[in-house]
């Protein structure tokens, strides 16, 4: 009796977990991907086009370019959060006097939501009203147009993508760095090992597992980010700023194409999956690390 | 040598503060020009203190911007899926963590495989589930999909895999159910990461965009942050209700943040995707 109980406990335990997972995620996954075969507009009927969707994303101009666009802003973005994060990680995890303050100034941002972020700066940037094209025109300089110009507006986002979340990896780097043994150090300072060299030959290979979860978190999180630049720049001027998750969301709730914007998301999701995939992998055997 | 590291120190501190100082300014500049009247706000050459300081921003925010409707709007919004959240990942958490069952594995794997399937990958398909179980412009739509998340199973199951088995079978052997073991004797030693967990889910729900924004339409089922978005149309933004709100929206997460910092902090760097 106790033993049968026991047995199926656990399915009782996972119910509410299962029936939820399988509703808002497994059910709309697998119909996400049935949609993409279809041409669609939401309401009507559905009618079957097969692969046809998929030749259209190839040669439509609009999703190719959105495609590389979205690759160049995270392929950018991705070192740089990196560099910053890691450089920031190696100054907070001395101890020089108010650290813990330090830390959490950077953090902050990754507790903010990313409108209120977006329009910040938005706010702090704007040409006719902005701070800092009053300190430019003060200076005796033109202001600059973070936000109207298409590539300083790319800068900008990226910017901005790097402001918001290099705290939190930062926060990932410290916890690597803790894990490294000072006698590594003491060793290299008894052969007369300079700083750079210390960082080179010690704390930068065994900070690799760290690194590399950076890497494929951020990556994930910056393909997905668009609320952000919802706020800072609706993705203009233009197109010069609008990313694939835009572009989706246009196509299937604003152009009502939503066999078409299917598609799309399958593409996206193959790029995520790589990424998340690898993440997996890297996780193997470390498991505490992160998901 | 010790005093020239603590010099060394102490310069790099001084260094520290300037930047953090550069780093806040957007969000500082935010807060002081929001005390600002409506003609300050655009004066040029720009003010950078508040010449009078007003509330006129914020009293807006209350009058007509519906701040006080948004508000509860939002803090039911999170509460009510950071509970469901808590409660489902816990169950699933233990189960995953404290018992062998034949489907453990392939279980386990699918929950952790729809982390290769956030929200923005499935909009379009939810959306139809949404609009199916007639929670289209409800706040329940907005709250059920979001309380489904690995990242708060995974967290669980950590936190249960590190209490030893012994306190399960001291229980039973004391006659009681596998319910009361589950409830009374297992749930409170994973206390500390349920409060993390509770925490990043407020978080999350709190600053949730993207969602609300498909799933709500009538402005009386609006979140903060939709209308946050709302203030800002395609030609012009209306930045005196915007400053004012968004002031007012980073309040009960940053006091959360500012109570709470060492542990979310923790929390948040093994907790991975936003999400």
């Amino acid at each position: 009796m106790k033993h049968w109980k026991r047995k199926v406990f656990p399915y009782v335990l996972l119910l509410p977990t299962l029936v939820l997972f399988g509703t808002y995620l497994f059910y709309p996954a697998i119909n996400g991907f049935i949609y993409s075969f279809y041409k669609w507009n939401g309401v009507g009927p559905m009618t079957y086009l097969g692969l046809e969707n998929y030749a259209d994303l190839i040669s439509d101009r609009q999703f190719t370019s959105t495609l590389l666009r979205t690759l160049f802003y995270t392929f950018v973005s991705l070192p740089l959060v990196f560099c910053m994060a890691l450089a920031l990680a190696l100054v907070v995890s001395k101890k020089i006097p108010g650290v813990s303050f330090f830390r959490m100034t950077f953090y902050f941002p990754f507790m903010m939501s990313a409108l209120v972020i977006g329009f910040s700066w938005r706010f702090l940037l704007a040409e006719d009203f902005g701070m800092i094209s009053y300190l430019l025109t003060a200076a005796g300089w033109e202001p600059i147009r973070f936000l109207t110009n298409s590539n300083m507006a790319m800068a900008t986002v990226i910017w901005i993508t790097v402001w918001s979340s290099s705290g939190y990896y930062m926060m990932m780097f410290v916890a690597g760095l803790k894990n490294i043994s000072s006698t590594y150090y003491e060793a290299a300072r008894i052969d007369g090992a300079t700083a750079p060299q210390c960082f080179r030959y010690i704390t930068f290979p065994l900070l690799k597992p760290t690194s590399l979860l950076v890497l494929v978190l951020s990556s994930i999180n910056i393909l997905r980010s668009y609320p952000l630049i919802k706020a800072v720049t609706d993705g203009g001027p233009g197109t010069a700023t609008k990313f694939l998750v835009q572009l989706i969301y246009e196509t299937a709730f604003e152009k009502n194409k939503q066999g078409y914007a299917s598609a799309m998301t399958i593409g996206l999701f193959v790029i995520l999956a790589l990424f998340t995939l690898l993440q997996f992998k890297l996780n193997k055997g470390g498991e505490q690390d992160a998901i | 040598m010790p005093s020239s590291t603590a010099r060394r120190y102490a310069v790099m501190s001084v260094c520290m503060t300037v930047l953090c100082a550069l780093f806040l300014f957007p969000v500082f500049w935010v807060v002081i020009s929001s005390f600002k009247g409506r003609s300050e706000l655009f004066m040029w050459p720009i003010s950078f203190l508040p010449q009078s300081p007003t509330l006129e921003n914020y009293v807006l925010a209350f009058e007509k911007g519906n701040f006080p409707l948004y508000f509860a709007n939002s803090v039911f919004v999170a509460i009510t899926a950071t509970l469901l959240t808590l409660v489902i990942s816990l169950m699933a958490g233990y189960a995953f963590a404290k018992y062998r069952f034949r489907l453990r594995g392939v279980l386990f794997a699918m929950v952790m495989a729809t982390m290769m399937i956030p929200l923005e990958i499935i909009m379009i398909p939810v959306f139809r589930v949404i609009v199916n179980t007639g929670m289209y412009n409800t706040l329940w739509g907005v709250i059920i999909p979001a309380v489904a998340t690995p990242t708060g199973t995974f967290m669980m199951r950590q936190a249960f895999i590190s209490i030893p088995s012994d306190y399960m079978e001291a229980a039973r052997i004391d006659g009681a159910s596998e319910t009361r073991t589950f409830v009374q004797i297992m749930s409170p030693l994973v206390m500390p990461t349920l409060t993390v967990l509770a925490i990043i889910s407020f978080m999350w729900r709190w600053n949730d965009y993207l969602w609300p924004m498909l799933v709500v339409t009538s402005k009386s089922n609006y979140t903060l942050q939709l209308a946050l978005a709302s203030f800002s149309g395609e030609y012009s933004v209306d930045w005196n209700s915007l400053l004012a709100m968004s002031v007012l929206s980073l309040i009960p997460t940053t006091t959360v943040f500012l109570i709470f910092q060492k542990r979310i902090i923790g929390g948040m760097t093994a907790g991975g995707i936003k999400g």
